[in-house]
């Protein structure tokens, strides 16, 4: 899997979009990295699945229109850009997704 | 100037809970790699300044009331705290300490907030019993409880301290004298004229003053208890209870095994740093331009500055504007910067028995000594800390006396212990658009530590709204919507789901919190006939488990009234076995909880349990414990077994405002803990005691009794009547004992017992036919896709990515 990432940007299919609720998060894992996907009012989102808090997992979490609270101790993340929202703080990494033929794809840079 | 390297900032060591260990952790923030808060005392660092609400009565605070911050504060920094922990040796060359039991901690920088301990004068005998000082929790639990007991009891030392305990005394209608060796009260604070305002107010409270008495030593009972005191002079005081308040010694012990340069306490500079380059000094240890403070605006002062050194920062102490508020209900007092000097005003009144003055040196403002009426305190303390010009120093007192909150400049400290300016205050009001002093004190942290300046940030933010008055509790705080206007939304548009709500008036879709609340709301009022989402869950009621510390879950399946069999013990042993389920345990609610779970295998656990959940994650009914009663225990006079099986069976699968915990025990001995539960039954000679409200978890409180009746029928039909009213009336979030507290029983009397009784039951039957008594079957048809699992592990790639080279 992890030969999979190393290209520069390689689209990935990591499954099904309707296994994906509305306003709900489910993970997927990389190779190392585990992603989690969002379905939201207009669109998807992808961001890291760990909290940088203590790791706990976003996908998870409490979805509004463009944030994920994390379900531990609820910091509130940005959907969009990934930034912490709550309070100044570490925020999360943001990645490309997309809806094709019925499947979402990843977009992953090494 | 500095040679402090920036990049080394990374491990910091603080010695000492305090409020000055907890405000160098407040402000390190993110800037220390690494934060190890080392507690001699075996607390988290609580408010020393309110330590006299320990004392308080009729009901004394407990110290959980007085903490500074809650404990996921510090875990939420990643503070590594030591409770009970004592450095005995530091070594600033190789950066290692070493505590009480050996263990060795590294540090890059280490901070002495080792505060200091009360001065106790070698007087004959005073190590005897009921003799005290007042610096800890510890002193004033051994207070309390010789309080109980004392006639007649003697405070040493007239000082602010002496003056506290006494009231504190008094309060507990123990006869009390103070005994001074000055000729006046509190005189590092006042003057002759105010000191002699002072001592008649305390007489007042009951505190008898006795002042030019030197105590030359105690005199011992024949059974080790002090019986009185001896003055110089020969005379005496009969007293069975001796709190010594006559001042304090920084503690430098530590200090001193380290070779550190000290005078009175550890002396440093203008970084707070100490003749070491890596050890810092910070609060009532630290000794500045020759200065020691034993009050906490300085050390938060001191704080700020030394996490600004440490983080290479470097910025400037300049000293601090020594004041003093007498926190004794009945005397107002207020004392700031020097009390006396050649320039001076004040306004004396008789009548009100009131002296304010002003103390002017070079022009400018110095001190200020307020008693009786203390108006404009804020106002006169900015003026000394900036030492103002003061043309007319009549005119400026009366100023003050007229001033409002308004008056103040932006730059004035509002919170002398957070170091929160008017201006900040303001600012965050408008631009934040704060609504209530909860509010202001949790953005602003004005407020947050002694209390002292709530009233002024109350009267802030009243100017700011206008006069209007506060907000209430909002169930979406984004929208500022409160339960009754969004529940006024749901009815008026027939809404039945959140995202509903959601397109109607925005709850729910800014920050997602109130999400919960809004779901809850609207299958209450429909009778739990909503259209449920997900989305609008927490994670615990998406998959019926509880979500742990490391993302994993826990599974407590039902066993009503804490009854169950070998078949269910050895169906929940064969899981555990099977499932390697890492920690198996008896929950305080009577039953058994299996830990460490994965997402994904709750459905074949249930499964094999054969047990319907206990909605042990939920915001719904929990448990109802019960004790064996009269089946089996000699003392019974209720059937609590049977009454608290079908009573968990009434009430189960109903979603509550906030979790519902019940007990059913068989006799007053109340096994069962039926007193401090949500709702609590008590089998009594002839009939059942029913209690709502209780609680024994971070608030302990007993429940009130709503009302006795003869049969176990009647009483299971008053518990569920209660329940309904409940589920229809508290905030969500709130507590049984939190709601009775806001409207009182007699309140919850008259719904429960009165006429609408029958509606109440009747609206408790159609939700509960409606409610899903089993969320677990969820494992045979999932709500959602992969409501268990994940996405695809097998991800695949989709040909060559444009322009890549592969
Ligand atoms: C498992 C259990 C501890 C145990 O091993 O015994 C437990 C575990 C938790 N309790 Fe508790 N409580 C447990 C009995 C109690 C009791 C005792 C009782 O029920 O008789 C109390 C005091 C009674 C009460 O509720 O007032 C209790 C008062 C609390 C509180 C304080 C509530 C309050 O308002 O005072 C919380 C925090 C909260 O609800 O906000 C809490 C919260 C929690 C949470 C859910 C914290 C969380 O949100 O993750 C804990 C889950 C741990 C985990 O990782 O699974 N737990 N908790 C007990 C489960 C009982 C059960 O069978 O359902
Ligand atoms: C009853 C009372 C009322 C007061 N009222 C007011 C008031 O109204 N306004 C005001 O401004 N101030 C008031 N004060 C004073 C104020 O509480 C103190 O100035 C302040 O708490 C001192 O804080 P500190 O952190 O410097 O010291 P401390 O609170 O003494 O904390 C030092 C801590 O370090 C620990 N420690 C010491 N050595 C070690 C070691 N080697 N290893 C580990 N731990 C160690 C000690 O156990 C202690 O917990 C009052 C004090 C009392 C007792
Ligand atoms: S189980 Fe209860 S008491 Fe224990 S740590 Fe968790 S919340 Fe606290
Ligand atoms: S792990 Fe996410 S907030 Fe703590």
């Amino acid at each position: 899997m992890s030969a999979l990432v190393a290209a520069s940007t390689t689209w990935l299919r990591v499954g099904r979009v309707d296994d994906v609720p509305y306003l709900e998060g489910r993970s997927v894992h990389i190779g190392e990295r585990r992603v989690a996907i969002f379905r939201l009012p207009d669109g998807w989102a992808a961001i890291d699945h760990a909290c940088p808090h203590k790791a706990g997992p976003l996908a998870d979490g409490m979805v509004a229109d463009q944030c994920v609270t994390c379900p531990l101790h609820g910091q509130r993340f940005s959907l969009l850009t990934g930034e912490r929202q709550d309070a100044d703080g570490v925020g999360v990494r943001t990645y490309e997704v997309r809806e094709r033929d019925g499947y979402l794809e990843l977009c992953l840079e090494a | 100037m500095s040679c402090i390297d920036p990049e080394r900032t990374a491990r910091v060591l603080v010695i000492g809970g305090g409020i000055a260990g907890q405000a160098v952790c407040e402000h390190l923030g993110g800037r220390a790699r690494q934060i190890t808060l080392v507690c001699g005392e075996p607390h988290l660092p609580y408010d020393r300044v309110n330590l006299g609400r320990l004392l308080s009565q009729p009901s004394p605070a407990v110290l959980g009331d007085l903490l500074l911050r809650p404990q996921t504060w510090y875990a939420d920094r990643g503070i590594d705290v030591r409770l009970g922990t004592w450095i005995e040796q530091l070594d600033p060359d190789g950066g290692t300490a070493t505590t009480h039991t050996g263990e060795q901690l590294g540090f890059d920088y280490a901070v002495l907030c080792t505060g200091s301990v009360p001065l106790v004068p070698p007087l004959g005998n005073v190590d005897a019993a009921g003799v005290h000082v007042f610096r800890d929790p510890a002193d004033c639990e051994q207070i309390l409880e010789d309080a109980a007991r004392a006639r007649h009891a003697a405070v040493i030392g007239g000082g602010l301290l002496g003056l506290e305990a006494a009231f504190a005394l008094a309060s507990m209608s123990v006869p009390t004298t103070v005994v001074h060796l000055m000729d006046r009260l509190m005189e590092r604070q006042l003057d002759a004229a105010g000191a002699a305002l002072l001592a008649p107010a305390m007489e007042e409270l009951g505190v008898e003053v006795l002042l030019e008495h030197r105590t030359d030593g105690l005199i011992p009972g024949p059974d080790g208890r002090v019986r009185g005191l001896k003055f110089a002079g020969g005379t005496r005081l009969d007293c069975d209870l001796v709190v010594i308040a006559v001042g304090i010694r920084p503690n430098i012990e530590l200090a001193r095994r380290i070779g550190l340069s000290i005078k009175r306490g550890v002396v440093v500079d203008d970084r707070l740093v100490t003749s070491r380059e890596n050890v810092l000094a910070v609060g009532e240890c630290a000794e500045h331009r020759g200065v020691v403070h034993g009050i906490v605006a300085p050390i938060r002062e001191q704080a700020a500055i030394a996490a600004r050194t440490i983080a290479g920062d470097p910025a400037c102490y300049e000293g601090s504007t020594p004041s003093a508020k007498l926190k004794v209900m009945g005397v107002e007092l207020f004392a700031a910067g020097e009390p006396e000097s050649e320039h001076a005003v004040a306004v004396r009144n008789a009548e009100t028995g009131s002296y304010r003055k002003l103390i002017v040196r070079d022009g400018r403002a110095a001190g200020t000594i307020l008693l009786g009426d203390t108006r404009g305190s804020d106002l006169l303390l900015d003026a000394i800390r900036r030492a103002a010009a003061v043309e007319d120093p009549l005119q400026l007192l009366a100023e003050a006396s007229q001033s409002s909150a308004g008056d103040l400049p932006d730059a004035a400290r509002v919170c002398n212990c957070n170091g929160v300016c008017k201006g900040a205050i303001v600012d965050a009001i408008r631009t934040g658009g704060l609504g209530s002093t909860q509010e202001v004190v949790a953005v602003t942290r004005a407020g947050a530590g002694c209390g002292s300046c709530k009233p002024l940030v109350a009267e802030l933010l009243s100017i700011e709204r206008a006069g209007a008055s506060e907000e209430p509790a909002y169930l979406c705080p984004c929208r500022k919507l409160t339960r009754e206007q969004l529940a006024g939304v749901v009815r008026a548009h027939d809404l039945d789901s959140v995202s509903a709500i959601g397109a109607e008036c925005g709850a729910g879709r800014e920050c997602g919190a109130c999400k919960p609340g809004l779901a809850y709301l609207v299958s209450e009022i429909r009778g739990n006939r909503h259209r449920e989402e997900r989305h609008a869950r927490f994670i615990n009621d998406r998959v019926h488990a509880n979500i742990q510390n490391d993302g994993t879950f826990s599974v407590v399946p039902r066993m009503r009234g804490g009854v169950t069999s070998a078949d269910e013990l050895r169906r929940i042993a064969d899981v555990v076995d099977k499932y390697e389920i890492p920690m198996v345990k008896v929950t305080g609610g009577q039953r058994i909880d299996l830990l460490g779970v994965r997402k994904e295998q709750l459905p074949a656990i249930w499964e094999e349990l054969g047990m319907s959940s206990g909605h042990a994650y939920a915001k719904a009914v929990r448990t109802v414990k019960t004790c064996v009663g009269t089946d089996f225990c000699r003392f019974g006079l209720g059937n609590s077994i049977q009454l608290g099986v079908e009573l968990e069976a009434a009430m189960e699968g109903l979603y509550t405002p906030h979790k519902v915990k019940s007990a059913v025990t068989g006799c007053p001995r109340n096994c069962a803990e039926a007193y401090v539960k949500d709702i609590g039954l008590v089998a009594v000679e002839g009939g059942w005691e029913v209690y709502v409200g209780g609680a024994a978890g971070s608030t302990v409180r007993k429940g009130d009794l709503l009302t006795v009746v003869s049969s176990a029928k009647a009483a299971k039909r008053v518990a569920l009547a209660f329940l309904q009213h409940y589920r229809e009336n508290a905030e969500y979030l709130e507590r049984t004992y939190g709601y009775l507290e806001r409207v009182g029983i007699e309140a919850v009397r008259e719904a429960v017992l009165g006429e609408g009784q029958a509606e109440l039951l009747e609206r408790y039957r159609i939700a509960k036919a409606a409610a899903d008594p089993d969320p677990w079957r969820e494992r045979h048809a999932p709500a959602t896709p992969k409501q268990f699992e994940e996405l695809d592990t097998e991800a695949m790639i989709i040909g060559p990515p444009v322009g890549a080279a592969r």
